[in-house]
């Protein structure tokens, strides 16, 4: 974990409720994908955990969906702001456990930590698949993007506005083969995503959280290894080991 | 070079600075960030007889002055705590730690203060009496001056460390709480543990804590921490720790000048994960802006009029 201070590059919206914002500042902490950022905000007591998008040597990329008034007060944040970030948090997804052709399934906000992660995948000459489930068709984001990495996409949405209409379970039937599945989501879309599953797996969790470092203790969740923090020993957790 | 060492029950600190029990865990999460021997010591997470998962989740919520919590215990157990925290804890730090205990009964109390009081690496046992997170323990404990009393004295028999009891502000009157500690025994006290909040979540019509409800802490509490340390140590004659909402050097001092012989910092550490390295580094610079050469001159020191 480190703690430093990041420079607002960008700050758009991609929908309506979901937006990205760049920022620039010292990303070496930031190990694997699927990690996250604690982000300080004027005002507000606690900081705000959200997950890491994508990042390089210069700049961390996360999506935001507003949900309250701590995200709804980042969108009025403008480039050249700066923001106290502890960066390098969680423990991310593990891309080596991906064999030669993972499935990424995603719902939503959870999407995000997914791009990173098939970046990285697809760098690797992995074939990568993914399954990206949304409400409606305009609160698509980033399909392009993954399609610009050479990602194989199944786009659903609950309405059928967009791609097949359905859930990411149904899309998962699509899938005939993978080697191992990495998800983000809603829990319920989580949960539904692990009876489907035909593979080992890693499976990203949400939790509100007090300190987002391992030190208070406020999420944590019950294992088959015992319990774990979902900030510090997760948010990513093996298949094997969920207890729903 | 002005003077920061302090004499808590007959054990000098470096410093009057200690991470309050459940925001700094066995310490080694902070032990990555800094060198956690520049703190006077730490009081750690809150251990009872048996392991505790603690309260389902959510178990944060927030308010403009700081967050609720209702973690509810969360531990290993004393046996665990002994066996492979302590251990990993001394390759760490290597000044006595403030070991924090919960129960549900008497008996708990004393089997955990007993245990404890065998590790060399533990100074002084700081007897939680005030969690308003469980039910059937914990707080009970620490709003009726009997079962207090009771605690204190069926503790002392099994130490001959240090002992202090940390008193809730959940109650009408805290001194006579406190009183009825300092008669049975404690050699100090720590207040003030959480206070009992609510938050709801408009959307849900619900609680937004699983728990119902939770113990609010940060600086939205400090000017109540510093009311009743003071109200405290002006009633009794044993040391007063103090602590609720302190973020900065200068609330050390104030808590200091309201009577407190050492402050816990609590929930500054989960936002500011240096917060106590910070106000250690503070400290000598703001006791020197306020003219004050030694720490101890200025304990219970606030005048009137």
């Amino acid at each position: 974990m480190q703690q430093s201070i990041f420079e607002i590059c960008v700050n758009r919206p991609l929908t309506e409720t979901t937006w990205e914002m760049v920022l620039r500042g010292d990303t070496s902490a930031i190990t694997h994908p699927g990690q996250f950022i604690n982000i300080k905000l004027e005002g507000y007591y606690l900081r705000r955990p959200i997950s890491v998008c994508d990042w390089n040597g210069e700049t961390v990329t996360i999506l935001y969906k507003i949900l309250g008034h701590g995200t709804e007060a980042m969108t009025h944040m403008t480039p050249g702001q700066k923001l106290d970030i502890l960066t390098g948090l969680g423990n991310g997804y593990d891309p080596e456990k991906s064999g030669d052709a993972p499935l990424l399934v995603g719902g939503g906000v959870g999407i995000p930590p997914l791009y990173g992660l098939a970046r990285r995948l697809r760098g690797e000459g992995k074939t990568v698949t993914a399954v990206l489930g949304y409400n409606t068709a305009s609160e698509r984001f980033y399909v392009e993007k993954f399609e610009e990495l050479g990602v194989s996409v199944h786009v659903l949405t609950a309405d059928g506005t967009a791609g097949a209409k359905g859930l990411v379970t149904d899309g998962m039937e699509q899938v005939e083969e993978y080697t191992h599945l990495y998800t983000c989501g809603p829990e319920p879309m989580l949960k539904a995503v692990y009876a489907h599953c035909r593979t080992s797996g890693q499976f990203s969790f949400e939790e509100r959280m007090g300190c987002g470092f391992g030190a208070c203790m406020g999420c944590t969740c019950k294992t088959k290894y015992g319990n774990k923090r979902i900030c510090k020993d997760g948010p990513v957790l093996e298949k094997e080991e969920i207890v729903w | 070079m002005v003077n920061t060492k302090v004499n808590l029950c007959g054990i000098q600190l470096d410093n009057p600075v200690i991470p309050a029990s459940g925001t700094f865990g066995y310490g080694y999460e902070f032990a990555e960030l800094y060198d956690i021997n520049c703190l006077g010591t730490f009081s750690f997470k809150g251990t009872t007889a048996q392991p505790r998962y603690g309260n389902p989740t959510p178990r944060i919520a927030e308010y403009a002055g700081g967050l609720l919590n209702a973690v509810g215990l969360q531990n290993p157990g004393v046996d665990a705590v002994i066996a492979e925290e302590l251990p990993k804890l001394a390759k760490c730090f290597h000044k006595p730690v403030m070991a924090n205990i919960s129960g549900f009964s008497v008996e708990e109390y004393v089997e955990v203060c007993r245990k404890l009081d065998a590790c060399q690496q533990v100074g002084w046992l700081e007897v939680n009496i005030s969690c308003p997170n469980v039910h059937g323990g914990g707080m009970s404990f620490g709003t009726d001056p009997k079962a207090a009393a009771e605690v204190t004295k069926a503790v002392r028999a099994v130490t001959t460390k240090p002992l202090i009891l940390k008193l809730s502000p959940n109650v009408t009157d805290i001194v006579t709480i406190a009183k009825a500690c300092e008669d049975a025994g404690a050699d100090a006290v720590s207040l003030i543990n959480t206070v009992m909040g609510m938050r709801i979540d408009l959307r849900r019509r619900a609680p937004l804590l699983h728990n119902t409800t939770g113990g609010m802490s940060g600086p939205g509490i400090f000017p109540l921490a510093v009311r009743m340390v003071y109200q405290v140590s002006s009633a009794v004659k044993i040391p007063v720790v103090g602590m609720g909402g302190v973020s900065s050097a200068e609330d050390v001092l104030e808590l200091m000048m309201a009577g407190a012989t050492a402050v816990e910092v609590g929930a500054a550490n989960l936002v500011e994960p240096y917060a106590c390295k910070k106000i250690l580094e503070d400290l000598p610079v703001v006791m020197e802006h306020y003219g004050i050469c030694d720490i101890n001159e200025i304990i219970g020191g606030v005048h009137h009029g």
